[in-house]
């Protein structure tokens, strides 16, 4: 499902969409919210902005965290509103932009697969790696091991 | 037969047995942060514990709202006595070696993934809500404890004594994950077909023991009770430690 960007011809939703899609993961801070598809929707709803966004695990502790920055970049474009936290549908890595992927990648970290198949190094691309841990040091990351290069990795793990 | 006080606020009741199962087995996992054979596993166990008390929070929000009296998330788990605790006796069972660590969260995941997967077609939209997030995690999960259990099964005679021994200890505790009663009746088209549930998590323990060369044991004693707040001496343990720091400062904000 893609996200609901709000039309450009109305301009206070747009102002909001820009200040608050500009919110970024605080464990992976080279991605916004917007690359990550956390961010679902910008609404007017009885006159006030409802900003909608969506948690990547059930119980990622990052989430608070990026629920006050959001709620402060709404309260800094000085539109009335809130931040509602929606849980389905639920967060799959596939509204990762591509956008998203590449600025993972860059920072060393393997992009979320689409389909189950071998992860490519970040480092020199070389597909001969394999999983040391199923489980990184975030709820969202696995750790791995390119054969090639010999470096450790993160790969941001698929939820599809 | 003695009328389920639990039958009362049926929704209400079935959304704290979901829920305790989390927060208990989160609980648990959460001691173990540390303590775990590898760096990597330690990991792991603390990711696990984060899903489950992720879980147990979206579960305990809802029970609140849907109770209406006043309760929050924190007080339904802080508040509350043994004697409401509707968790399985499954989850407070002790964390023991890493055999029986892994033995009691592999017969979780086993349970959790084909109920997570029903409850997605729940008619109530909230509880499929939770559902289809937590759905996704119990994958995961099972993935990952099959992997351990037939690694060790499968593995050295040591290994294999510690897997047999680990599910030897905790399978007399199993069936109460699906002791249903007039709560799941009074819920049809909300809360998960038990049978269902029954026949995928026995296919999955069948045929992941199988392959890890493990064997049931052949005892058919089950202890129930759980779901109805008899529990174990064990949870009676867990509580204090779990919620001691809460009632200590009634309020506090940090």
């Amino acid at each position: 499902m893609g996200r609901s960007v709000p039309a450009a011809r109305d301009p206070e939703l747009a102002a909001v969409w820009a200040a608050v899609a500009a919110v970024t993961d605080p464990e992976v801070p080279v991605l916004t919210i917007e690359d990550l598809g956390v961010l679902r929707s910008v609404d007017r709803v009885d006159g006030r902005i409802v900003v909608t966004i969506t948690p990547t695990y059930s119980g990622c502790p990052a989430m608070q965290y990026i629920a006050d920055r959001v709620e402060d970049a709404l309260s800094g474009t000085g539109s009335v509103g809130e931040v509602r936290t929606v849980l389905s549908p639920a967060w799959t890595t596939d509204w990762m932009s591509e956008e998203g992927r590449r600025k993972l990648t860059d920072y060393g970290i393997a992009a979320p697969v689409t389909v189950r198949t071998r992860i490519a190094c970040p480092r020199c691309s070389s597909r001969r790696t394999r999983p040391i841990s199923e489980f990184g040091s975030t709820a969202c990351k696995a750790l791995y091991r390119c054969e090639d290069c010999l470096e450790p990795f993160d790969y941001f793990k698929e939820l599809l | 037969m003695n009328a389920n006080p639990f039958a009362a606020n049926p929704l209400f009741s079935y959304l704290l047995r979901l829920a305790d199962d989390n927060l208990v087995h989160a609980q648990q996992l959460g001691a173990l942060v540390s303590w775990m054979p590898e760096l990597e596993e330690d990991i792991a166990v603390a990711n696990l514990c984060l899903d489950h008390l992720g879980q147990a929070r979206n579960l305990l929000a809802y029970a609140a709202e849907v109770e209406g009296a006043g309760r929050d998330e924190d007080a339904l788990a802080m508040l509350r006595d043994e004697r409401q605790f509707l968790n399985a006796v499954l989850v407070e069972q002790p964390n023991g070696d890493f055999g029986q660590t892994i033995a009691r969260q592999f017969l979780l995941d086993a349970y959790q993934v084909p109920l997570y997967e029903a409850l997605v077609a729940s008619g109530d939209a909230q509880l499929a809500a939770i559902a289809d997030k937590a759905a996704k995690e119990a994958r995961y999960h099972l993935r990952y404890s099959t992997q351990w259990v037939v690694r060790l099964g499968d593995g050295t005679e040591e290994s294999h004594r510690r897997m047999q021994a680990g599910i030897d200890a905790l399978w007399r505790y199993s069936a109460d994950l699906f002791a249903a009663d007039d709560v799941e009746d009074a819920l049809a088209g909300i809360a998960a077909d038990v049978a269902p549930l029954r026949t995928r998590f026995d296919a999955t323990v069948q045929a992941v023991l199988a392959e890890a060369t493990l064997a049931l044991p052949a005892d058919p004693y089950q202890r129930l009770g759980g779901r109805v707040g008899n529990h174990t001496e064990l949870l009676g343990h867990i509580l204090p430690e779990m919620q001691s720091l809460y009632r200590a400062h009634i309020g506090a904000q940090w």
